[in-house]
């Protein structure tokens, strides 16, 4: 039963004033375009037509976070909401929230961990409600006659093919190319320890500096799973392990806090 | 990281000296909510109420045994352990009730054919037991990232002797009151989601307790907001 709600209704709120704020399960948001549909009278921002009479319609992708609902978006996860403005067309719209718990996107670079070989296939544990099957055939170079070295326990770094609620989620060591692209088997040795999803996406935003000043610190090797977990080496185990430290620290340190412990960490 | 948000509500009168009968708008204990607490659940919260405190712990979507998932929706687990002594029929009851607000709450549908499991551990109890745990429950839902159409409360509303309401009673309070009525309520229009209620009572007494838990949601949503305002104001 589709209801016609007036923006005078206290629920539903426009996205755009809500842009970077704590937006809580529940709340409606209304779209730009369809603020200018629900009171044409006002002067507002009204996008410029050539044609008049269609509106013209913009496609607005909608995130992480958020379901249609009717022509409204409905908030289902507490956290900021955030906006993003493509090329063409309306952008994303997504909430940017604080989680532990992994679900398997298409597409996600995640790091599994081996659990059983059964046949031709790969159980691998990425985080998520079932393991993700691998087939032996998705690494680069291999054939039926020359079948990769997997052994139970092992480290995979791999991305998701098919991953929806419906069905069990398939990963694959290879691009679309053929090529591993640096995925494939982790190697020996290092460590691999878990932490939130937002600290991932933050350390892998294209501006984030963590992990150049890591580098100045010590040589290293590291690998982010958008499932959680970190993977990392460096040339001694002290060094790992302080390594493994801070990256978990991170989280709650400020911009001050951290360049003053990476300050004590290069004198030492 | 650990956020503790204290609401101060307004300060409780003494029911024994109150000799009219108190209007809807009555006020409620003290709050505090403390989230992400515990390291091995997704998400956890510890909800307290004046001196009744519970902290709930949510693990999921995870997975789920054979025999138990349901192939379009998310099997909604509820644990409810008393402070002390082990789980009994009455547990069992509030498990229930509590299990029926949450499903109709979270969108099950976005992950079917996986478990989220609520398990609640009873701190101390002294009053209004089950609206605590609802409480907990939604603040530690929120905290695991599980999708949700909308936030829920609980309330607890009892009727003394001589038709006075009371809001969020304390234990003796309820062992003294004519009925004792429970109410859940949702944060977009404040519907009913569950009531349970134990006592005598009159249709119009009912409809009075109902409005006035409607009435002390609304601070409760709010208070819900500061405390999350809180915790995403760090990051």
């Amino acid at each position: 039963m589709a209801e016609v709600m007036s923006v005078a209704d206290g629920r539903a709120r426009a996205a755009r004033t809500l842009l970077n704020q704590l937006v809580l399960p529940g709340e409606e948001l209304v779209l730009p375009e369809q603020e200018d549909v629900d009171s044409p009278a006002r002067a507002g921002e009204q996008p410029l037509l050539l044609n008049a009479t269609a509106r013209a319609r913009l496609r607005v992708v909608c995130g992480p976070g958020l379901r249609r609902c009717g022509d409204r978006l409905l908030v289902t996860k507490c956290g900021r909401l955030r906006h993003k403005e493509p090329g063409s067309g309306g952008g994303v719209y997504w909430v940017d929230s604080q989680q532990k718990r992994y679900v398997p996107v298409k597409g996600d670079h995640v790091i599994g961990i081996v659990i059983a070989k059964s046949g031709d296939i790969f159980k691998v544990d990425v985080g998520g409600s079932e393991p993700a099957s691998l087939s032996y055939l998705a690494f680069e170079g291999a054939t039926k006659r020359n079948r990769p070295n997997v052994q139970v326990g092992d480290l995979i770094y791999g991305q998701f093919v098919i991953a929806n609620k419906d069905m069990e989620p398939e990963m694959v060591c290879i691009d679309s190319c053929g090529r591993a692209n640096g995925m494939g088997v982790i190697g020996q040795d290092g460590l691999l320890f878990k932490v939130t999803l937002g600290l991932i996406r933050k350390l892998l935003a294209p501006d984030c500096e963590i992990i150049q000043e890591l580098g100045k610190l010590y040589p290293l090797e590291i690998v982010f799973g958008m499932n959680g977990r970190i993977w990392v080496k460096a040339k001694t185990i002290q060094q790992t392990l302080i390594l493994a430290n801070v990256l978990e620290a991170c989280e709650h340190m400020t911009t001050e806090q951290r360049k003053q412990i990476f300050a004590r960490l290069a004198e030492s | 990281m650990e956020v503790v948000m204290r609401a101060d509500a307004k300060v409780r009168v003494e029911s024994g000296t109150e000799s009219s009968p108190r209007g809807p708008g009555c006020s409620l204990r003290h709050f505090a909510c403390e989230q992400n607490l515990l390291s091995r659940p997704d998400g956890s919260a510890s909800f307290l109420q004046g001196d009744t405190s519970v902290l709930a712990g949510v693990y999921g979507p995870a997975e789920v045994k054979v025999s138990k998932e349901i192939f379009n929706k998310a099997t909604l687990e509820v644990i409810l352990r008393p402070k002390i002594g082990l789980p009994g029929v009455a547990e069992k009851s509030q498990e229930r009730l509590i299990r029926n607000t949450c499903e109709a709450v979270v969108l099950g549908a976005l992950h079917p054919r996986t478990s989220i499991t609520v398990v609640l551990q009873v701190v101390s109890d002294a009053g209004s037991l089950l609206a605590c745990c609802l409480n907990a429950a939604c603040m530690a839902l929120v905290d695991a990232g599980v999708p949700m159409r909308a936030l829920f409360c609980g309330v607890t509303c009892a009727l003394d002797s001589d038709g006075n309401l009371l809001l969020d009673p304390t234990a003796k309070q309820e062992k003294k009151a004519r009925a004792v009525l429970t109410f859940a309520l949702d944060s977009v229009e404040q519907k009913l989601l569950m009531s349970t209620t134990k006592g005598l009572y009159s249709d119009a007494e009912l409809q009075q307790c109902l409005a006035a838990a409607q009435a002390a949601s609304q601070h409760i949503f709010r208070f819900y907001r500061e405390s999350l305002q809180r915790r995403y104001s760090k990051s």
